[in-house]
């Protein structure tokens, strides 16, 4: 990989390879915790927490983990920083540890902390790799965010628990609902697709490079490849 | 007996996981391109699941019995990850033609959130055994049902509609799992 500078790569997580809305990665906590803004961004952070740590770790580690294994290596480390990071919520945080419930403990499974380590983490240094993390950490909580937004302000009419719409308009509670997490999804990612200049960089379906277990997947009939249209 | 089938039919329609919860989107929305791949993927996330409970569960009691119930994270995802492997090496030597249809799912099943979660679930919500066992059969099948008529829908979606550039690819999927999510929440309130 070529030398590239610190902030390209800080930079790359936010808009190029956004994990959420261009590597399509990570799409079950993203629609789940994008109810409202408070969850949304409660959910970023604390996959961000574990994305850092998770990052910077496996790569001190990345001479010492055999190839063979490198995944169930990889995912002991991740679940103990998301181990820590329920632990911390639920000390510190505990309307947000009932609100995110099933979710928080999911973070482990979280394609997009494992697609991190096996795309970037295991060949990068260890500043590259933490600046990876956080980069792409903003990426999924400024996702987040703009979903958690749309679907409180029409769901609820309100922003961060504020009421801003619903003194003009009653609320359509379909958007805090799970036909409305599914909608705001596609409306958000067919908006990035419109406004993407540069159409070649965006995936036409769920490629096969963002996928943490591309090398064991037969000629990727395992999972999503699509033709590019 | 009524008990089970209300878990299985809650877990099927009212709770379904893709539908209704957000578990299980990334193969809901990855593999159901085909008809054939969405069904193997249905019947091994179905089996996992139903498996990896019948060992979590025991594991879970153990934990609490010695008051670190607080790794649960850690050693479900581990022993999960384990359990795939195995029953993938017990396949290949064992069972050809079933590998040969099922094999190539196995090792994303265990990326699956929707098996981690359903062995999180059944500690949660205080199932007994059998209850687990058969909330997990439940979710699989429901996620199989998700899965079959998703297929069914795309196979249509791509060949004979033309559809706007920028809903082109996932997008276009979204929307439809948007819309047959709208049509599951008809079943809403239905046992609980």
């Amino acid at each position: 990989m070529e030398k590239k500078n610190k902030l390209a790569i800080l930079a790359n997580g936010l808009i190029k390879e956004n994990p959420v809305l261009v590597l399509v990665l990570g799409t079950c906590p993203t629609l789940a915790t994008s109810t409202s803004v408070v969850n949304g961004f409660g959910m970023g952070l604390s996959a961000t927490a574990v994305l850092i740590c998770s990052n910077i770790v496996i790569s001190i580690l990345r001479k010492i983990i055999p190839d063979s294994v490198r995944i169930p290596c990889y995912i002991t480390v991740i679940a103990g920083f998301v181990t820590i990071v329920q632990l911390v919520v639920k000390a510190f945080a505990p309307a947000l540890d009932k609100s995110l419930g099933l979710y928080l403990p999911l973070i482990v499974v979280n394609c997009i902390i494992l697609g991190r380590a096996e795309m970037f983490a295991n060949k990068n240094s260890v500043i590259d790799s933490a600046l990876d993390g956080i980069g792409m950490g903003i990426g999924f909580t400024f996702t987040l965010v703009i979903m958690g937004s749309l679907r409180e302000l029409i769901g609820a009419g309100t922003w961060c628990g504020i009421p801003v719409l619903s003194r003009v308009m009653p609320g359509m509670s379909i958007m805090t609902l799970v036909p409305g997490g599914f909608f705001v999804y596609a409306i958000v990612m067919a908006f990035v697709h419109y406004i993407t200049e540069d159409k070649s960089k965006i995936r036409d379906g769920f490629g096969c490079d963002g996928c943490a277990i591309a090398d064991d997947c037969v000629d990727g009939s395992g999972c999503a490849k699509e033709e590019v249209a | 007996m009524a008990k089970y089938v209300i878990i299985i039919i809650s877990m099927v329609l009212v709770n379904n996981y893709p539908l209704a919860q957000f578990l299980g989107i990334c193969p809901f929305l990855g593999v159901s391109k085909d008809m054939d791949s969405a069904r193997g993927m249905g019947i091994a996330v179905t089996f996992v699941m139903v498996l990896a409970t019948a060992v979590t569960w025991p594991i879970q009691q153990f934990l609490d019995s010695k008051g670190i119930g607080y790794l649960q994270t850690v050693v479900f995802i581990l022993v999960i990850a384990a359990l795939v492997q195995l029953i993938e090496m017990f396949m290949k030597k064992n069972m050809v033609g079933l590998y040969k249809s099922l094999g190539v799912f196995l090792p994303l099943i265990t990326t699956n959130c929707a098996v981690l979660g359903v062995c999180i679930s059944n500690i949660d919500s205080g199932y007994n055994y059998p209850q687990s066992l058969f909330n997990a059969f439940g979710a699989g099948l429901g996620f199989l049902f998700a899965m079959i008529i998703m297929a069914g829908v795309r196979g249509k979606l791509v060949d004979q509609s033309r559809i706007p550039k920028s809903f082109q690819g996932v997008p276009i999927v979204l929307l439809t799992a948007a819309i047959m999510s709208l049509s599951f929440m008809g079943f809403g309130g239905m046992f609980s």
